[in-house]
């Protein structure tokens, strides 16, 4: 029986040499130079992202503190698993799609063998992946109770961060510490583990707070309290940012997290719990903070500001940034944002205070003060 | 045997209809029957054609969310811009664009796959297109009528998963977020009414012979989908009315301060946007199950095991929503729960997949554009399964998620996978649907530049999540090493907008000119191509009697037909 095939392109004279041209098999050398090409390809790529990111990485492999690091011995393994089954998947494929190609010049009329399945094969090919996934569920259920359930030891530092429209609050509760966006943490050695925990809570709307090298994201959600624990090993700055969009000015909520020696995080907790230094060389500065709405949401120790809406500002000059990493704390900067906050953070809640320039500068010069 | 004969089989006499109707062509006419139709051909088109439209649209606004995004501290949008723009881009794709699509086919093929005149309910039929129609118009009239957390004349801006308590009034005052909420309110009604309509028909209105399983995969697929739609669109449509009424009721489901809770429209939003992931991948794997044997000249491989893949994967996916969830401090024994029953839909997608290259297996296989885009997708949707199984890991979850990662994982699913399936499904049925075939040469160049495109664009994507770049940023410092990647991703973007406008041009010169097709331009095998191209208002002349799963199969070799080995 001679079954009509209709419509197919080149079928319907498959000796021209447009046809020929497209079905022609595919050159070994063609194949070898593509895979060279990817490979190299592959490879600048790698080149270009490590170059770039050697300054302030936030690469989720390069992890410095032992959640993270948990973490990234899960990835390793997930990574070989899933990477084994691409290998094999695809060269099923490719080796399917080439092999059995339609070819120029064979019999059209005659379809190839029917084989609606195979019990074995298809058993096979249920209960091999069954196996895998039972494997890969029993190794991340573990480090799931790894990093969910960890042992406390004693000297533990806390920390409370309370996620705001678009900052981060920072308590110390054991040392009566309020700060903002900056969090400073002890480095932990493995002879005395000195792990901070982090209670995470959320003032308005949903955040999450996300430092790559240090521990997976964990959302700050009102009205159900998280908590999260990273160990840092190396003194450093880890940067990290919120990671749930929060409204408009999403993108400038940033985090530093600063992993101190033990000297040094004496030493700045010893610097935020002192009352600041009541310069009255500055009293024009503190009059103008204290007579117009700053101190509706801002707080400075020892003064009439006791907000909450916006960062404590008692020690802002112990910060480096500005607006939650906005701007870097310098003498122009804070002017500017004291000026216009929205143009340094675009959608940030404080408003512009229309302050004249007199104003501004003995306000800035006041808050210098607050080191 | 020649077609002629297989098509006096089953009847179709469209020609002889037509002669015998007066039928007035003058615009308003035509119009007009367009809009008051019931003929689920006409409702399969007009669905294809809106989630065109809004294909167009979603896609402007991912080239803008691109171009903004393709060097560190641009200043293309503002934030406010930008927070818009991600916001109307994912609910159009998802809302406007995929299914629409779902249904378009949907309602296309189904009774011509069963052998069915239409779908059991016409009107209802009708009624939910207008219903996704008006949806649609509500959610971008917000751009005229609505005010979000900033400005006047907004579109929404809380993101297309819309977390409470940033839709509370108290942190978007204006009208946005209530057009967002009424349009998928009401288009969700839509999706039921067609979701109750193809489940009645595969259920009801099989021609004689063709018992369950015997009907084509694609109804198998349908059927469990339109399951899925009823389970999952349920629970969101309760969520966007609980959500109305504590904008203007004050009512406190999600109001923290009111002892609501934020947690609990997270669990209402996924427990329908896991179960909408495979309500739209399914149709997908629809489209694959149909055009894969007939490009590789085979039977489907493992039937049997294909409907059941199928129907586990319903039942596994209502179960695994909260892995959207890891990072929002649940216990321990909900993460493994979830982590568990997430890596399990990997067995039954993976039997699909493997079946597929059974298929493919002794074949000879055709690269029409079809296929070409079913290549793709296998080796596509490989991919994205396996970084969903990364993601299923929920301790990994806790650093991908939210990232550009994952960004990048669910565009492989749906632009590597669906979408790709969809353009091979259009070049496949445009034949039976017009008359016409699209071009070839076309459709190649659609087919290289979206790949290049899509692989340029997606397969970077990844690596900025891995170097800690959060999703729904509008810019971000030079200092941070994202912007060479970004980069990379928005020219791939050129790329595939590219070979969209290819496809479009193929679409309108096609329709045109294109070659006539035929009844069976691909010698295929399903009820569909024993009609007429395009085929008349009542399908089938005759009720058509099946004995297998291919019936154009037995009908073209009697002597060894495939009911000897069912």
């Amino acid at each position: 029986m001679v079954l009509p095939i209709h419509n197919m392109q080149c079928e319907t004279d498959h000796f021209s040499p447009q046809c020929a041209r497209q079905l022609r098999p595919w050159p070994k050398e063609r194949v070898i130079r593509f895979a060279g090409a990817l490979s190299f390809a592959v490879g600048a790529a790698a080149q270009v992202a490590k170059a770039e990111v050697d300054t302030n990485s936030t690469s989720i492999f390069s992890p410095a503190s032992a959640p993270a690091h948990l973490i990234v011995n899960l990835a390793h393994f997930v990574l070989l698993v899933t990477g084994g089954i691409f290998v094999v998947v695809l060269s099923l494929i490719i080796y399917a799609a080439i092999r059995f190609r339609h070819r120029p010049g064979e019999d059209e009329s005659l379809e190839p063998a029917q084989v609606y399945g195979s019990d074995s094969i298809e058993l096979a090919w249920t209960i091999v992946p069954l196996v895998i996934a039972t494997i890969l569920a029993l190794t991340t259920a573990r480090v799931i109770q790894q990093i969910q359930n960890p042992l406390r030891p004693a000297a533990a530092v806390d920390v409370q961060v309370v996620g705001h429209q678009f900052w981060w609050e920072v308590r110390y509760p054991k040392y009566g510490i309020v700060t903002a966006n900056e969090i400073h943490v002890p480095v932990s050695d493995q002879a005395s583990r000195e792990p901070t925990f982090i209670d995470l809570r959320s003032a308005d709307v949903v955040h999450s707070f996300w430092v790559p090298r240090l521990a997976g994201k964990l959302d700050l959600v009102p009205g159900h309290p998280n908590s999260l624990w990273i160990e840092p090993e190396k003194p450093g700055l880890y940067l990290g940012q919120c990671a749930e969009y929060c409204g408009t000015a999403h993108s400038l909520m940033l985090l530093r997290v600063y992993a101190d020696t033990p000297a040094e995080f004496a030493r700045w907790v010893a610097n935020q719990k002192a009352e600041p230094v009541d310069d009255p060389s500055v009293a024009a500065g503190r009059r103008v903070f204290e007579s117009y709405a700053c101190i509706n949401c801002h707080g400075i120790a020892g003064t009439s500001g006791d907000g909450h809406f916006g960062p404590d500002l008692t020690h802002l000059m112990s910060r480096d940034t500005l607006g939650a990493g906005a701007a870097a704390n310098t003498a122009d900067n804070l002017k500017a944002w004291i000026k216009d906050p929205g143009h340094l953070k675009p959608g940030v809640l404080m408003p512009a205070m229309n302050l004249s320039d007199d104003e501004i500068d003995a306000l800035a010069t006041y808050l210098a003060t607050l080191k | 045997m020649n077609h002629e004969s297989v098509t006096s089989m089953f009847g179709t006499g469209a020609q002889g209809a037509a002669g015998k109707r007066e039928t007035d062509h003058s615009p308003g006419a035509v119009v007009h029957s367009w809009i008051t139709t019931v003929d689920h051909k006409r409702l399969g088109i007009m669905y294809i054609l809106y989630a065109f439209l809004f294909l167009m649209i979603g896609g402007i606004e991912a080239m803008l969310i691109r171009l903004q995004l393709a060097v560190p501290d641009n200043h293309l949008v503002g934030p406010e811009t930008f927070n818009r723009l991600f916001t109307m881009h994912g609910t159009t794709m998802i809302f406007l664009v995929a299914m629409p699509f779902v249904f378009g086919f949907g309602n296309y093929l189904i009774p011509l796959m069963i052998g069915a005149r239409d779908l059991a309910f016409p009107r209802l039929n009708a009624f939910g297109f207008w219903l996704t129609v008006f949806g649609g118009f509500l959610l971008y009239y917000s751009v005229i009528g609505g005010e979000g957390m900033t400005g006047a004349g907004s579109a929404p801006d809380v993101g297309w998963f819309a977390y409470s308590p940033l839709t509370a009034r108290a942190f978007s005052k204006g009208h946005s977020t209530d057009y967002w909420i009424l349009g998928i309110l009401v288009g969700g009604f839509g999706s039921i009414a067609t979701a109750v309509n193809l489940l009645t028909s595969i259920v009801c209105l099989r021609c004689p012979g063709m018992t369950l399983m015997k009907m084509p995969l694609l109804a198998w697929l349908y059927l469990v989908v339109s399951g899925m739609v009823l389970l999952a669109i349920s629970p969101l449509t309760a969520a966007q009315i609980m959500l109305l009424l504590d904008r203007y009721l004050g009512s406190h489901f999600f109001d923290v301060q009111a002892g609501g809770s934020a947690v609990l429209w997270m669990h209402f939003f996924w427990i329908f946007g896991h179960p909408e992931v495979y309500i739209l991948v399914l149709p997908a794997f629809a489209f694959a199950s149909e055009i894969i044997p007939v490009f590789s000249r085979k039977a489907i491989f493992g039937y049997p095991a294909m409907v059941a893949a199928t129907v586990a994967i319903g039942f596994v996916s209502v179960s695994v929503w909260a892995h959207h969830m890891f990072a929002v401090g649940l216990s321990s024994t909900s993460n493994i729960f979830f982590a568990v029953s997430t890596m399990l839909v990997a067995v039954p997608t993976g039997i699909k997949i493997f079946n597929w290259i059974g298929t493919m297996w002794g074949g000879r296989i055709r690269y029409a554009t079809p296929m070409l885009f079913s290549l793709g997708f296998l080796i596509q949707f490989l991919l994205a399964g396996l970084t969903g199984i990364m993601l299923s890991a929920a301790p990994f979850d806790w650093q991908l998620t939210d990232s550009y990662f994952v960004v990048a994982h669910f565009h492989y699913v749906i632009v590597g996978g669906i979408i790709f399936m969809i353009f091979a499904a259009i070049y496949y049925w445009f034949p039976k649907a017009t008359g016409r075939m699209l071009s070839e040469r076309l459709g190649r160049w659609h087919f290289a530049l979206f790949l290049i495109g899509f692989h340029l664009t997606f397969d970077t994507m990844h690596v900025p999540g891995i170097l800690g770049m959060p999703r729904r940023i509008y810019t971000y410092g030079a200092d941070r090493g994202w912007g060479t990647l970004n980069f990379i991703c928005t020219i791939g973007a050129v790329f595939q907008a590219a070979g969209i406008l290819v496809f479009f041009f193929n679409l309108i010169r096609s329709l045109r000119c294109g070659r006539v097709a035929g009844n069976d331009p691909w010698d295929a095998w399903t009820l569909e191509w024993s009609t007429s191209s395009p085929p008349p208002e009542y399908n089938f002349s005759r009720v058509p009697r099946v004995n297998s799963r291919r019936p154009l199969w037995d009908l073209k070799h009697p002597d060894d037909p495939d009911s000897n080995y069912e």
